[in-house]
């Protein structure tokens, strides 16, 4: 069970603690903080973005302990203890991740609104399957939207991050 | 040639490549300023009424409630995008429109306490008898939306062109048909969002928009100020397919709130309101009748459009124009009579959607000629290339082709396809289809009246000469200009790619533009930098030669630049032509196969999400071959022309060709949903049966 302070308005106030990008924070939020809007406005990763807020788009996706989610889904007291990956830990030590770096070769992203949400899927898959095929990959993405690309560029760059990692 | 060229027409790293794979580029949502409040729109809940009174007290009493507006605390000024038809308020006087029209803006010190006033504000209305289609609207005795369209008909366009009469009484063989195109939405996954603040007399506004100059234009208009006092930037673009090309209540809102209250006000869309107010593409209902020799050679076409605009014009003059004008640019026809009819109805307003106008009737007139074809038993692609425009030609309502390959590109595709081992020779049930498309390089139309340039473009180089600047205010919103103008002035400067950056959206820092649309800003933004470098080029060498030659007189030292560095080469370019065919392709094919946005009875809208609505995704999409006809085209910056929305069109009319090929059954409506190809296939064999 959580600890909580009650406001003078009735309202709960939860003290979470979680790691964001192998950093730990702890911090005070109500029970309806969602994850993308304590990422964005608490931390200032707006890397992660925030669109449908439906779970139907994909754009906010990191990974809840290794496992790429819909932070727009997910309560901020939920993650309590847990381990978030953002896009901004993705480069490690002022280097690429082999997906950021072939994103940028396939010219992948356009308007780029979607690429940290694939590029979280994308990370998650190559973590549980080194060699997808290319259908793998199209599945592991499919929960990202993506209105620019038609997706050609991503697939190629995943499929390419995957023979070089 | 690309291999001619140092920049143009490689395949160079992205402008904004990096910012956007670590999450570090800002998009207007994600920027945040001190003491920033939070805004929304109140919106309608019907689709035709009479406002009778607006009860705010109880939300103004929430604290964190810093302010709320209706229509009496702003200026009654007429807007919109076409100055013939300024039909739209800043919030709604009088009656709502539509279901989702805006009465009002609420701020306050968070998005929380900003939904629960929204909650307190009451409305009170009186309903009125609504219409929901064209017909409904043209019907004698239907409620009128504005006092100004009559009947409801808000825009007509007529072109009519040779003697189309005529060339039907000597016509071998005439058909007509009939179809009918669906609303969709643009589907950009960034919502709109806008901030605004106050520096003394002048307004900064960061706002997710394709055209940072309209924006400021029809500002200063709506206001009373000066063009100069309004300052608009916009950081990058989550998408806009000419979703974020009108002013929108956000934009007004966050002005005048912001003055209201001396702090920062972030207004945003939630999905829902994308839809509502992000004016997608019109219904149409069309209809073709076209005359043919006995060869296939169209001798005329008669064209009546009649068009679904939703509640208010915005830029559906300039959609009802295009989805007829555009017709003549493929095949080679000098007898046209195009016919358009838009009404408004109590819907969201229509506007502007990649292709502007025209892939409905594209779709239409592709099915039409296919029809033609089989009558006459001619292939489909030898039909098109008999009518094929070629280079230099004119067309009746004067377009100029100046490089054009539709003959050889139908010719390229029916091999390498294998056409003629399938057309009619495949298993049941499977089918091949042709369809071609096209689309303006650049309108010649401003949103106003004005002799201002299109497109200026400035290039700076640092006092040492190490680094270069290039100005221009064409917005990036994920086409990739930011690059393209700098590989246009690197390449006309014959100075490295590397080594000049781009300073661009922003009406203070870089160079008027119009911005984003009509697939303008590669040839006219490119155009513009390109002289500009070529012109800087020109005084550095001159510079260069006079201090050669003072070394020469008396020991000068030469700067870095020697004139064998400045080597500017000419050429045929294409640039990342390939990838932005095939990324065209999926919003054709979501248009073609399941998009389509409903209502309920009322004007309600029933699928404003990306779960009921559902966008093409990784799974869904087809493979795509391209291919690339290397042609140099005259009007463009190094040969170039626009892909951009012309590669949207030929989908929908291909697919759809594709399903009669392998049904026998024509779906003469958008989308082409399982549901309507089994029904076309039913009634097609119960007429059989017959």
């Amino acid at each position: 069970m959580l600890k909580f302070v009650i406001d003078k308005n009735g309202v709960k106030h939860y003290l979470v603690s979680l790691k964001v990008n192998g950093n730990a924070y702890t911090k005070m939020v109500k029970a309806n903080s969602m994850l993308v809007n304590f990422l964005r406005e608490e931390l200032d990763l707006t890397g992660t973005k925030k669109a449908c807020e439906q779970a139907d788009c994909g754009a906010c996706t990191v990974l809840l302990d290794g496992k790429p989610v819909n932070s727009c889904m997910v309560l901020t007291i939920n993650a309590d203890g847990r381990e978030v990956t953002t896009v901004e830990g993705l480069a490690t030590d002022g280097k690429l991740d082999i997906l950021q770096e072939k994103f940028i070769e396939h010219s992948a992203p356009q308007c780029g609104y979607c690429t940290p949400g694939i590029l979280m899927s994308a990370k998650a898959l190559l973590n549980r399957n080194p060699h997808p095929k290319e259908y793998e990959v199209r599945e592991a993405i499919a929960g990202n939207l993506c209105r620019c690309t038609g997706y050609v560029n991503y697939v190629k760059a995943i499929l390419d991050a995957a023979e070089n990692q | 040639m690309s291999e001619k060229h140092s920049y143009v027409g490689k395949n160079l790293q992205r402008t904004d490549a990096l910012d956007k794979v670590t999450g570090r580029g800002k998009f207007t949502a994600d920027l945040k300023f001190s003491n920033m409040l939070y805004g929304k729109l109140i919106r309608s809940t019907h689709a035709h009424a009479r406002i009778l009174n607006i009860d705010t007290s109880e939300a103004e009493k929430l604290p964190g409630v810093k302010a709320i507006i209706t229509a009496k605390d702003v200026p009654s000024i007429k807007y919109g995008l076409s100055p013939a038809r300024y039909d739209e308020t800043i919030f709604c006087t009088g009656t709502v429109k539509f279901y989702g029209d805006k009465i009002g803006a609420v701020c306050a010190i968070d998005e929380d306490t900003v939904y629960e006033a929204l909650k307190l504000i009451k409305v009170e209305y009186e309903v009125l008898p609504a219409v929901f289609t064209p017909t409904e609207a043209a019907a004698e005795g239907a409620p009128q939306i504005f006092e100004e369209y009559p009947r409801n008909l808000n825009t007509e366009i007529h072109q009519h062109f040779g003697d189309c009469d005529k060339a039907q009484e000597e016509a071998y063989y005439v058909r007509t048909d009939r179809f009918q195109g669906q609303r969709t939405v643009h589907g950009v996954i960034e919502a709109h969002c806008t901030i605004a603040y106050w520096e003394g007399k002048r307004v900064i506004i960061h706002a997710a928009h394709q055209s940072v100059h309209y924006l400021q234009h029809h500002l200063a208009r709506i206001f009373g100020m000066k063009e100069g006092d309004i300052r608009v930037i916009t950081p990058y673009v989550g998408g806009g397919f000419g979703g974020k090309l009108d002013v929108s209540g956000l934009d007004v809102s966050a002005v005048i709130l912001s003055k209201m209250t001396g702090q920062p006000v972030k207004m945003a869309y939630d999905l829902e309101e994308v839809w509502l107010n992000g004016r997608g593409r019109h219904g149409m209902g069309m209809e073709y009748t076209t005359g043919v020799t006995k060869e296939g050679k169209i001798l005329f076409v008669k064209n009546e459009i009649v068009l679904d605009g939703g509640a208010y014009s915005g830029l559906g003059v300039a959609s009802s124009y295009y989805a007829g004008a555009l017709l003549t640019v493929l095949y080679d026809f000098d007898n046209y009579k195009f016919d358009a009819y838009r009404y408004v109805t109590n819907l969201p307003p229509c506007g502007a959607q990649r292709g502007h106008g025209q892939p409905h009737p594209r779709y239409a007139f592709e099915s039409h000629l296919d029809h033609i074809a089989e009558d006459l038993n001619i292939d489909p692609i030898e039909i098109r290339i008999i009518n094929a425009r070629k280079s230099g030609d004119v067309t009746p309502n004067g377009y100029e082709l100046k490089s054009y390959f539709l003959k050889e590109a139908n010719e390229l595709a029916r091999d390498a396809s294998g056409w003629k081992d399938k057309k009619g020779k495949m298993a049941k049930g499977r089918g091949i289809g042709v369809g071609n498309g096209g689309f303006v390089s650049g309108a010649g139309f401003c949103q106003y009246r004005t002799d201002l340039p299109h497109s200026i473009g400035m290039v700076k180089v640092y006092d040492d000469g190490t680094h270069a600047i290039v100005y221009s205010n064409a917005v990036d919103i994920g086409q990739g200009s930011d690059t393209v103008l700098r590989q246009m002035a690197a390449e006309g400067m014959g100075y490295p790619y590397d080594d000049i950056t781009i300073v661009s959206h922003d009406t203070d820092l870089a160079t008027l533009d119009f911005g984003a649309y009509a697939s303008r800003q590669t040839l006219m933004a490119g155009w513009a930098v390109k002289r500009a470098g070529e012109d800087v080029k020109k005084k550095i060498l001159e510079m260069a030669a006079e201090m050669i030659q003072v070394k020469e007189d008396g020991g000068y030292r030469s700067g870095k630049l020697m004139p064998e560095e400045l080597d500017c080469r000419e050429g045929i370019v294409f640039l990342k032509q390939e990838p932005a065919v095939k990324l065209t392709f999926a919003m054709g094919i979501g248009e073609t196969l399941w998009e389509k946005v409903t209502f309920d009875e009322k004007g309600k809208l029933l699928n404003g999400n990306y779960a009921e609505y559902r966008l093409p995704t990784a799974l869904d999409m087809p493979p795509v071959h391209s291919m690339i006809l290397d042609t140099f085209e005259p009007n463009g910056p190094y040969g170039a022309k626009e892909v951009g929305e012309g590669a949207t069109t030929p989908t929908l009319g291909c697919v759809a060709n594709a399903v009669y090929d392998a049904t026998g059954a024509r779906v003469s409506s958008l989308p082409l949903t399982p549901e309507k190809v089994w029904r076309s296939i039913k009634e097609k064999r119960e007429r059989e049966e017959k």
